[in-house]
């Protein structure tokens, strides 16, 4: 283990590289490039023994991804918003293959207008394609997310998104500890046989036009219908909930550090709100917990790591009995609410000591979040709440209303 | 030239297929199966040979087979590729993509693009029906002028694109134009194309009875009418050298004219209703065509 | 983790039911008129190679598997010397063809 001033992004490839990836597709975009250039760099050195392949577009680095994992190798892309959009077929059809791929999702605003710069509509705009979404708080996180997301996406066959926000952690330095190859290869085995046979000796055709209902080989077995196949994808989605967390103390044993599995908690013992988000946003709210509590307020903060699978008997344990929570979204369910806010109120629905969940727009197109910003919404949260407000329309952070005309 | 008596017996492709009776890409799918001998992977976009392939759980081609999306053909192909390479497959099997003239000419062109300007290493073949015959026959980049489709009712106005040529335009070494009315050209150009590394670039005509409406007893015969009449020409371009091959070779030396096109146009539906004008505006950029290619034709010897 | 988790077909012939079924005429061998049997060895067999549902083998005179033929009638339109003709289904009775009816 050695200590090195990186950027998330050059965290990203190292973790890429340590994991070994065979193949490497991916195409430019702000946030994102600078994880594709070092990347090809070192398979040009000859330092990473992978195939690069320089494709022409997203859909084809996803596509190349596909082809290369269905033959059995471990394959990486990372991209970033409209590069995301464009590769959208391809992020549905990579998780109906059932195919391990990683990719890193640099969070960035989406266009129109063009803005280069840090939310996370992109990878929310993705949430329901079936991927195991994992989110990270910082530099550190981003490397051993990257690393772990491998694990998990080989052991239940499903691909995982790394998620973590443009620039503020794509392009910050941060000191992070970077194991060992060898470290990081006893965590990580060389990826198992993959569940398509490509074999000139044992003939499949693999992802063929299949029937709503299930119907019998030629054998006479019955085989499943589409909707059986997805039920089984969405069980092994599921799985990620306990293999998410095993892979984590996994990782622990390996290399020292854990990251909480599923959520990441801080301050929330007694806390009676509790400030909750995705990404760095998180980091940031352990400071305002910690401000509101010189103010008085028993604050706590909690990370959702893994967003899909959504942890939701994991978020009813830490939130049952406390009077609020309250989301902060970079992104937006246009016509509704924030899409983490929405998932919490529908996860802790008519249980026992339900809180009130209230939600905040806050960041989009890399708009400046302040701690004092985030402080402010959380006093007027409560200040609703003591108001009586059952239920409330998120609150959009520093809205220049004056400008809107 | 493979004399039909020494093609392989061994048939990968499955009777009892979903395909329609007569469909000619049955015919070149047999060739190009047999030429590869089984030892191939094919990867396969939303196409008639999906549906030809078969419904979960049973497979009509008896050959590894990877379904892919409908705009990806190359650069999945490409990812097989690269896959095999980092696990020391890649001798097991040619990576053989395949689709349609939608999937190619249109939609798939930019990922076809990429593969072929990298040179990636597989062969590609794209069988040219003509239109998107899969979703009901709409027309394509590579419908023929004149011809009526679901989205042509009066017939289409342009002509077709030329997709060898574009990718002659790339630089790879290998391309090839073909019909499958000729399982013995098609043959050999795989075979050739199979021991050459690089994007290897097939474009297959492949006569389709119900999307061109004729009777499916008349595929063969339509497929030997194009050629005759100079509508599809069989050739090949190696390392940048151009050569007419079989019929149209013969054709060619024998000096004779072309068959007129009216000729290929009457015996089929989609070209009923077209105006004098526009069939002696087909006839003269097939004149135009096989005059370039008779001038840039190099005899072998 | 099993075949089934993910859909992979085998493949096998008859993935669209007997597709005898869809013909309306069936190709009949006239073993006297076929040059690979007038040669006596396995000359031409452009019928075999041109079949696009592989409905036929090789032999002197090549044979038909009925259970899966179209009927598409390109066989016989192909052949040479005329030795395969196409006749209505209904001058054959019912459609329910024992196995071994090949040829
Ligand atoms: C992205 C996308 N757009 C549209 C379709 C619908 N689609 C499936 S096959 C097809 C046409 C195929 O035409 P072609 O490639 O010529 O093959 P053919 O069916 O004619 O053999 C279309 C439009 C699709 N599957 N995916
Ligand atoms: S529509 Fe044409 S190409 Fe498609 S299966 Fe039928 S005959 Fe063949
Ligand atoms: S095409 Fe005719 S002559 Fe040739 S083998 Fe077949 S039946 Fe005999
Ligand atoms: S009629 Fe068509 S399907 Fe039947 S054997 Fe002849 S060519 Fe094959
Ligand atoms: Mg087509």
């Amino acid at each position: 283990m050695t200590t090195r001033l990186m950027t998330g992004n050059d965290a990203a490839a190292t973790a890429v590289k340590l994991a070994r990836a065979q193949v490497i597709a991916a195409y430019p975009i702000t946030p994102q490039s600078p994880v594709v250039e070092q990347l090809s760099r070192w398979v040009e050195e000859g330092e990473l023994p992978a195939e690069f392949v320089a494709v022409e577009s997203e859909h084809s680095a996803l596509s190349v991804c596909i082809g290369a994992s269905t033959v059995g190798a471990r394959a990486f892309t990372a991209t970033s918003a409209n590069g995301l959009a464009y590769m959208t077929e391809q992020i549905w059809w990579a998780a109906g293959a059932r195919l391990p791929i990683v990719m890193c999702v640099v969070n960035r605003a989406m266009a129109a207008p063009w803005n280069v710069l840090n939310d996370q509509q992109d990878s929310m705009s993705v949430r329901d394609a079936g991927w195991v979404q994992l989110y990270c708080r910082d530099d550190q996180e981003i490397l051993d997310t990257t690393a772990q997301a491998f694990r998990v996406a080989e052991r239940i066959n499903v691909p995982v998104m790394v998620c973590y926000d443009g620039f503020l952690l794509s392009h910050t330095m941060m000191p992070v500890d970077v194991p060992s190859p060898a470290e990081v290869d006893a965590f990580l085995p060389p990826r198992t046989a993959p569940l398509q046979i490509v074999e000139v000796s044992d003939p499949r055709n693999v992802g063929p036009v299949t029937p709503a209902d299930p119907r019998e080989d030629a054998d006479g077995a019955l085989q499943p219908g589409y909707m059986e196949l997805r039920a089984m994808h969405n069980a092994s989605l599921l799985q990620a909930l306990e293999v998410v967390p095993a892979v984590d103390a996994e990782w622990s044993e390996a290399v020292g550090r854990s990251w909480g599995g599923l959520v990441g908690e801080y301050l929330l013992d007694d806390a009676e709100i509790v400030l909750v988000a995705a990404g760095s946003l998180v980091t940031q709210l352990t400071l305002v917990a910690e401000t509101l509590r010189a103010e008085g307020v028993r604050a706590g903060a909690l990370g959702i790591r893994c967003y899909r699978p959504f942890p939701a008997d994991a978020l009813r344990d830490r939130l049952a009995s406390r009077a609020l929570a309250l989301v902060y979204d970079k992104a937006l369910s246009y016509g509704n609410e924030g899409p983490i806010c929405g998932d919490l109120k529908a996860a802790l629905y008519s249980m026992d000591g339900e809180p009130a969940v209230y939600g905040a727009i806050c960041g989009l197109g890399g708009r400046d979040v302040t701690l004092e910003h985030l402080a402010q919404a959380a006093r007027d949260a409560l200040s609703d709440l003591e108001a009586g407000v059952a239920h409330r329309a998120p609150v959009w952070i520093d809205l220049a209303e004056g400008s809107m005309r | 030239m493979t004399r039909v008596s020494e093609l392989s017996t061994t048939e990968y492709l499955l009777s009892g297929n979903r395909a329609c009776a007569g469909c000619g890409l049955g015919i070149g799918l047999r060739a190009i199966t047999k030429a590869l001998d089984g030892k191939m992977v094919l990867v396969n976009p939303a196409s008639c040979l999906t549906v030809l392939g078969g419904m979960y759980p049973i497979s009509s081609l008896d050959v590894p087979w990877i379904n892919v999306a409908f705009p990806s053909t190359a650069s999945s192909a490409a990812g097989v590729r690269a896959g095999l390479r980092a696990m020391r497959r890649e001798g097991e099997m040619t990576v053989l993509a395949m689709a349609g003239d939608g999937g190619t000419a249109d939609i798939g062109m930019q990922a076809l693009s990429g593969a072929a300007e990298r040179d990636d290493d597989f062969i590609y073949v794209c069988y040219d029906n003509e239109a998107y015959m899969n979703t009901g026959t709409q027309r394509s980049g590579s419908t023929p002028a004149g011809a009526r489709t679901t989205t042509t009712w009066t017939g289409k106005r342009e002509n077709p694109k030329d997709v060898p040529a574009i990718m002659e335009a790339h630089g790879i070494g290998y391309i090839a134009s073909t019909n499958a009315a000729f399982p013995t050209d098609v043959y050999d150009k795989v075979l050739k194309a199979r021991d050459r590394r690089g994007l290897r670039y097939i474009h297959m005509n492949t006569p389709c009875p119900s999307g061109w409406s004729f009777d499916p007893k008349d595929t063969v015969k339509l497929g030997r009418l194009a050629v005759d009449t100079g509508v599809v020409v069989l050739y090949e371009i190696e390392d940048g050298v151009f050569r007419l091959t079989g019929r149209s070779a013969s054709l060619a030396k024998s000096g004779k004219p072309l068959v007129p096109v009216a000729e290929y146009l009457a015996a089929q539906g989609r070209f009923r209703g077209v105006s004098d004008e526009t069939a002696a505006e087909i006839q003269s950029w097939v004149d135009a065509r096989w005059a370039g290619y008779g001038a840039r034709h190099t005899p072998v010897g | 983790m099993s075949y089934k988790t993910i859909d992979m077909s085998r493949p096998s012939a008859g993935e669209a039911g007997r597709t005898g079924d869809w013909r309306s005429n069936r190709p009949v061998m006239q073993s006297e008129l076929c040059s690979a049997v007038k040669a006596g060895r396995l000359t031409c067999q452009i019928c075999w190679s041109l079949c696009p549902d592989a409905c036929i083998s090789q032999g002197m005179p090549p044979r038909v598997e009925l259970e899966y033929c179209k009927g598409c009638g390109i066989c016989a339109e192909e052949c040479p010397t005329g030795a395969i003709a196409m006749r209505p289904e209904r001058e054959h009775g019912t459609c329910d063809l024992p196995e071994a009816d090949a040829g």
